[in-house]
């Protein structure tokens, strides 16, 4: 379990402060991994320095297991980082190392017995699927076994947490999933607590139990996958559930209101399109939808048009009182939110 | 060919001037890397944004000792370190006094190409190894100066090719060596055979130097 309470990090630039972190609070339970999206500038790489201590937070605190992090001594930093694994997007091996010298690495640090680093390696690189490998130096292998070789070098000093910075952005998207099935497996397998940090929304839907969204230094919105992806209102659930671009039709249904709908959970099984069809006898076109599998529940989103002299507060009535998630689409999204996530969703459709 | 083996300077003074030029450019070679290679690794540690940044010694230590040495001709710093060289060695004449003032001239070029080295170590790995609890020694020699090895013996081997160079030129202030004899003998005494053996032997040496440094830094290098 890692706490992270009202983390504040400002730098000074000449005479100019630059506030990084805003009070930035979040916890991660034992087993579960925790995703923070944001776009580059939303503090990310501030909070993975703070994490790590790299750099000393301005105020706030860390703490795993109720062990605080941020206050301890200059001397204990060393000792308190060791709690803390982590993944960088580049991997950022040794290269004068082998695979086997680089997960030593961190032992050899506090004199663990030759006998018992021995046997350790050999243990990690087995449980990231590198067996045969020990030998390799990092420019033999391939992109995602120099990450596996990161993971297991992470491990190495059996932390509680792992911090993955970006661990697969630097990965082609089979060898993405194939990372992020490992950092899954380790976590339930080793009971780790894990944050990982990106840009990627398809990182977030395919491992995360819970998300939060950094912006501007603060996290905006936060909570579990599929609290986030069943709220209409939020900006997490329209970039987990993005919908192209789509204009109205010119068609038989010129004219007519453009409503958007987010089914979650049993909602999704419904029939309700053809419900309402059926119900208020009007046609009705699907403009755009995204229908996805999050944290094992389904979720659509859709932008429907209705035929022009359907009764549409009727219709989102209807809808409400079904639990669904509806409103009357915006012409234009306002211009602030367009600009806090265009990063995030335009880099997943 | 006859007039190299009957020349009667090369018979008796060249294997003498041989020993002396490895004497002046090995005792200084190492005397090079055993005090610039620490210099050249406080010179990139305490630099603004190291790992132990110390802005004023950095200062001081870069732009005062390091480039004011490196400004001054070889020439005249040789001469100038004479009286150096006299009260450390208590000669000022021979390879022994001459390693003085090489190790001097070339300490600061040296530490510089350190510094060089060290720098292009890429900063994800610093940052890896501080994360996973290493002290700033530990940095040091398990991250900087073992991922900058292949680099760093190449820089070795440039100084020591320098050294070379820069013992013929001791050589004409009292040195000795392979400078000396191509000086008294192929110069001021118009021997064009010792003038062409020193030349071929100083071309030969520095082949095999850079040779052997080559094939060692790339036998170091695994990226």
């Amino acid at each position: 379990m890692i706490t992270v309470t009202d983390l504040r990090k400002v730098y000074r630039q000449g005479k100019k402060e630059v506030v990084a972190l805003d009070g930035v609070t979040l916890s991660v339970p034992k087993g579960s991994i925790h995703g923070i999206i944001g776009h580059s500038g939303a503090g990310k790489s501030t909070l993975v320095r703070c994490l790590t201590l790299l750099d000393r937070p301005t105020a706030g605190s860390v703490s795993i297991d109720g062990t605080e992090l941020s206050s301890v001594r200059d001397s204990e930093i060393r000792a308190a980082r060791r709690r803390i694994g982590m993944v960088f997007q580049h991997a950022n091996l040794m290269d004068s190392r082998t695979a086997a010298g680089n997960v030593a690495h961190p032992l050899e640090l506090v004199k663990t017995p030759k006998d018992k680093i021995r046997s350790k390696v050999a243990e990690l690189l087995s449980l990231v699927g590198l067996e045969g490998f020990e030998n390799a130096y990092p420019s033999q292998l391939s992109g995602g076994q120099r990450q596996r070789v990161g993971i297991a070098r992470a491990l190495a000093a059996d932390p509680d947490v792992l911090l993955c910075d970006e661990p697969t952005s630097a990965l082609d998207p089979a060898t993405t999933d194939e990372i992020l099935d490992l950092i899954q497996d380790l976590t339930r397998r080793l009971q780790l607590t894990v944050l990982i940090i990106t840009h990627e929304m398809n990182v977030v839907k395919r491992v995360c139990d819970s998300v939060s969204l950094l912006a501007k230094g603060r996290i905006i919105e936060h909570g579990a996958l599929q609290d986030v992806a069943g709220n209409l209102e939020s900006k997490l659930a329209k970039a987990l559930l993005p919908l192209p671009a789509s204009e109205p039709l010119h068609g038989a249904l010129q004219g007519g209101p453009v409503l958007e709908i987010l089914f979650a959970g049993d909602n999704a099984k419904e029939p309700v399109l053809t419900g309402v069809a059926r119900h208020f006898d009007i046609d009705l076109n699907v403009l755009a939808g995204s229908v996805e599998t999050l944290g094992g529940q389904q979720f659509g989103h859709l932008r429907v048009q209705l035929a022009e002299n359907a009764d549409y507060d009727a219709v989102l009535a209807y809808l409400h009182q079904r639990g669904i998630g509806a409103k009357l689409a915006e012409t234009k999204t306002a211009p602030g939110d367009a600009a806090e996530l265009n990063d995030v969703t335009g880099r997943t459709s | 060919m006859n007039d190299i083996f009957s020349n009667p300077v090369l018979a008796k003074a060249l294997p003498e001037a041989i020993i002396e030029t490895l004497q002046m450019v090995g005792i200084s070679a190492f005397f090079t890397v055993l005090v610039g290679l620490p210099l050249g690794v406080f010179l990139h540690v305490t630099a603004p944004g190291g790992l132990r940044p110390m802005p004023v010694t950095n200062r001081i230590m870069s732009d005062v000792i390091v480039n004011i040495t490196r400004s001054i001709p070889f020439a005249i710093l040789m001469v100038a370190l004479i009286p150096l060289a006299r009260l450390l060695t208590g000669t000022s004449l021979g390879p022994i006094a001459a390693s003085v003032s090489l190790s001097i001239g070339t300490i600061p070029f040296f530490a510089r190409l350190v510094e060089t080295c060290l720098r292009d170590v890429h900063h994800g790995k610093i940052d890896a190894a501080q994360v996973m609890g290493s002290t700033k020694m530990q940095v040091i020699n398990k991250v900087m100066l073992r991922e900058s090895l292949p680099a760093l013996v190449a820089a070795t081997t440039t100084t020591v090719v320098t050294l070379v160079g820069y013992s013929a030129m001791a050589g004409l202030v009292g040195g000795g060596g392979l400078g000396k004899l191509a000086y008294n003998y192929g110069f001021q005494r118009f021997d064009v055979t010792v003038m062409i053996v020193t030349i071929v032997l100083i071309i030969v040496l520095v082949q095999v130097i850079q040779l052997v440094g080559e094939w060692i830094s790339r036998s170091l290098d695994h990226r």
